[in-house]
């Protein structure tokens, strides 16, 4: 039987197993959105932006490990995704995007709506595809799963022109996908993981720093037996939180920017670093000729175009984190280097992770009382800005896919859209997003997605009036000139949300926390939480732009 | 430093923006770049003459890696391989004893005179960069009008390919 192309499409979703697709309609996709709304079997999540839509395909797939879908038509629907495109990109998380486009006859001749936009998302995408032919439809989107999801996972985008949405032909699932080239490392060598372990048991201060592929390849077990059998401290990247329980002994605790001073500390004394599933990236290493010079490393990673990209390596494995992190625990033996433990001990002491304790409605405070309240059972998705690293500090982490935030790119305007798909991923868990009033503005049309599809997401407002962690910069690097980083004009967001049908309460003390959070997480719907906070409350410690990652200000919280 | 990477990749529309958009974001240096089909179907070869240390090297490598597209990279060593370029010249002639002067310089270049007028007379010439270089430097005197250059392209000596891998 002859199916057209749109029809293909949703055939297709449906045997890699999708359960929703968010996205919005438009002119050069409505023979797709017609065919799901005859035929598909999956959801059809609305969204009020594509911007949202990708955040959300993007949060659901980092709760549940799937491949997120996301669905705009051509031109401004496309250019719509290119901030979550990047975002994806940026933090290797697998989406397949499909995007409208002007017929094949018209392409080319700037009809209307019609952008390049596989020529615009090449630099932002693992890879993207123009179909040009319905006989392709079929293999292209079987090939654009597989590259999403294997390998370093990353976002993949197929642009799919009206007529081969509306042309017919038989359609066959291929069952394997031919890949010339495309063959990711999985294994790991063998003759190197040796070494690694050698060195490991050899050495006397060793650290793990464990990144977001610790997460993506599931290996969060197979990191915990390694630290504990060789009782090795753990300190994560931010993409990384969750991957090591935050409440055990050997957790540091995240690294860098605004990582814990023992973190930070632990790196540059080492004598062996052991990097899992992440890429020195800036905010981690601080000024990079002067990190972790004690140290050998040995670097871990799917993606061997990481592997001395920043820093020069003693030990590189390229593979799939798991399976390597299977082979080298057989190879180290139970150890126990308790100078070194000792030392990092008295670390944690000495610099722990505080704010000052007044009378004031804190951040801080606040995540504490959330962590509280949910008994440390929730998912905690973020936006981008001080209130994301307060987030991350201040929440302890104990399981993988707990923790949704835009690491490289640092999307403001992500953590609403993506506590949507996290949520539809995960309904039964607690789904709670803390953004800022900056952030929030940025996306907050999807509070009508949230109220329309029910889902019921608590979202705690850190509300100080300010782009605030561009405000704390200025007060510390540009001697408290302002520049436009004041909200003036900013609307009663209490309103706001009932205007929309959802409920909201303003918090403006201490006392008022535990109470308000209660009843958000007895809510059935859309709950908002607007905390009035100091209005210069900074993110520390913090290391200082351009410094070593032990160069850092505020480390008694001050 | 400069280096000579082949870089096999399937013929599909955009590979070419692809490798271009890659050298351009990670801010490596393209001196050269000759594309052309191989002896398999549908599969491309590019020779990409690129400047940068070994370790700008390995990063240029890994990252066309990285491309869906590429099928294979290798890295070309000039001691073994042969490396060739062509070159087309067009030379102003303004009298017989000149054009009779140029013809003796295309001579012992072994070029070869392919178009000749009263006015132009236009040479085409294969070679080593170098070889080209100095076949150039040798003609300026006489006015060169226009010139054409590939860019290289090579091929390892003896039983070394960059073909396909098997399966």
């Amino acid at each position: 039987m002859k199916l057209s192309g749109a029809e293909i499409v949703v055939k297709c979703l449906e045997k890699e197993g999708v359960e929703v697709v968010f996205g919005i309609p438009g002119g050069a996709i409505m023979p797709l959105y017609d065919a799901m709304h005859r035929m598909a079997s999956f959801k059809n999540i609305l969204t009020k932006h594509e911007q949202g839509a990708i955040h959300a395909a993007d949060g659901y797939a980092r709760v549940t490990g799937k491949v997120g879908i996301c669905i705009a038509t051509s031109g401004p629907g496309a250019t719509n995704l290119v901030t979550g495109l990047a975002n994806a990109h940026l933090d290797s998380i697998p989406i397949v995007a499909f995007t409208g486009q002007v017929s094949t006859n018209l392409l080319g001749t700037d009809g209307f709506q019609e952008v390049d936009i596989s020529g615009i998302s090449i630099p932002i995408t693992k890879n993207n595809y123009i179909v040009r032919d319905v006989n392709e439809l079929a293999s292209i989107i079987k090939e654009a799963f597989h590259i999403a999801r294997t390998g370093r996972p990353g976002p993949v985008l197929i642009d799919l022109p009206k007529d081969v949405q509306f042309a017919r032909t038989d359609f066959e699932y291929p069952r394997k996908d031919k890949f010339l080239g495309y063959q990711p490392s999985i294994k790991g060598n063998d003759k190197q993981i040796k070494s690694a372990a050698q060195e490991i048991l050899k050495s006397k201060k060793p650290v793990i720093y464990a990144g977001g592929g610790v997460i993506s390849s599931n290996a969060s077990v197979e990191l915990k037996e390694l630290a504990f059998k060789a009782n090795i401290p753990v300190t994560t990247t931010l993409m990384g939180i969750g991957s090591f329980p935050e409440n055990h002994l050997l957790s540091l605790g995240m690294l860098g920017m605004h990582g814990t001073y023992y973190a930070n500390s632990a790196i540059q004394n080492a004598d062996l670093i052991i990097a899992l599933g992440t890429r020195f990236d800036d905010r981690v290493t601080g000024k990079l000729t002067e990190f972790g010079l004690k140290a050998k490393i040995i670097h871990i990673d799917i993606d061997p175009a990481e592997i001395g990209k920043n820093i020069l390596v003693d030990i590189p494995i390229v593979g799939d984190l798991k399976k390597i992190l299977q082979k080298l625990n057989k190879q180290v033996t139970e150890k126990n280097e308790k100078e070194w433990l000792k030392t990092i001990k008295e670390l944690k002491n000495k610099y722990p992770l505080t704010y000052i304790k007044n009378e004031e409605l804190k951040p801080q405070y606040i995540l504490e009382k959330v962590y509280d309240a949910v008994g440390g059972d929730a998912i905690i998705v973020t936006s981008v800005g001080q209130h994301q690293m307060w987030a991350a500090q201040f929440f302890q982490y104990t399981q993988p896919r707990t923790f949704v935030t835009s690491g490289g790119l640092g999307t403001m305007g992500f953590g609403l859209p993506a506590a949507i798909g996290a949520k539809v991923g995960c309904p039964k868990k607690n789904i709670i997003c803390i953004s800022g009033d900056g952030s929030f503005q940025m996306n907050i049309q999807e509070i009508a997605t949230a109220l329309n599809n029910n889902l019921p997401i608590i979202l705690i407002l850190m509300n100080n009036g300010y782009l605030g962690m561009v405000r704390q910069w200025q007060e510390l690097f540009f001697e408290r000139r302002y520049a436009k980083t004041t909200l003036n004009g900013n609307p009663d967001f209490i309103k706001l949300v009932e205007a929309y049908g959802g409920t909201g309460i303003r918090v403006t003390s201490k006392k008022e926390v535990m109470p308000s959070l209660k009843k958000a997480l007895s809510s059935k719907g859309f709950i908002l939480l607007d905390c009035i906070i100091p209005k210069e409350e900074n993110v520390y410690p913090m290391v200082a732009p351009g410094g070593s990652i032990t160069e850092m200000l505020g480390v008694n919280g001050k | 430093m400069r280096h000579t990477i082949a870089v096999l990749v399937k013929d599909h529309p955009g590979v070419l923006t692809r490798v271009a958009s890659l050298f351009n974001r990670r801010g490596f240096n393209i001196e050269s770049m000759a594309v052309g089909h191989t002896s398999e179907k549908d599969i491309s070869r590019m020779t990409i003459v690129v400047g940068g240390d070994e370790r700008v090297l390995e990063q240029i490598i890994k990252q066309l890696n990285k491309l869906i597209d590429t099928v294979r990279v290798k890295d070309i060593d000039p001691d073994l391989s042969v490396q060739r370029e062509l070159a087309l010249i067009k030379v102003k002639t303004s009298s017989l004893v000149i054009r009779s002067e140029i013809i003796q310089t295309v001579d012992i270049f072994r070029a070869k005179v392919v178009d000749v007028n009263s006015k132009i007379i236009t040479i085409e010439t294969t070679g080593t960069e170098d070889k080209i270089d100095a076949l150039l430097e040798l003609l300026k005197p006489f006015g060169i009008e226009e010139v054409v250059r590939t860019g290289k392209i090579a091929i390892s000596r003896g039983i070394n390919t960059v073909r396909l891998p098997k399966n």
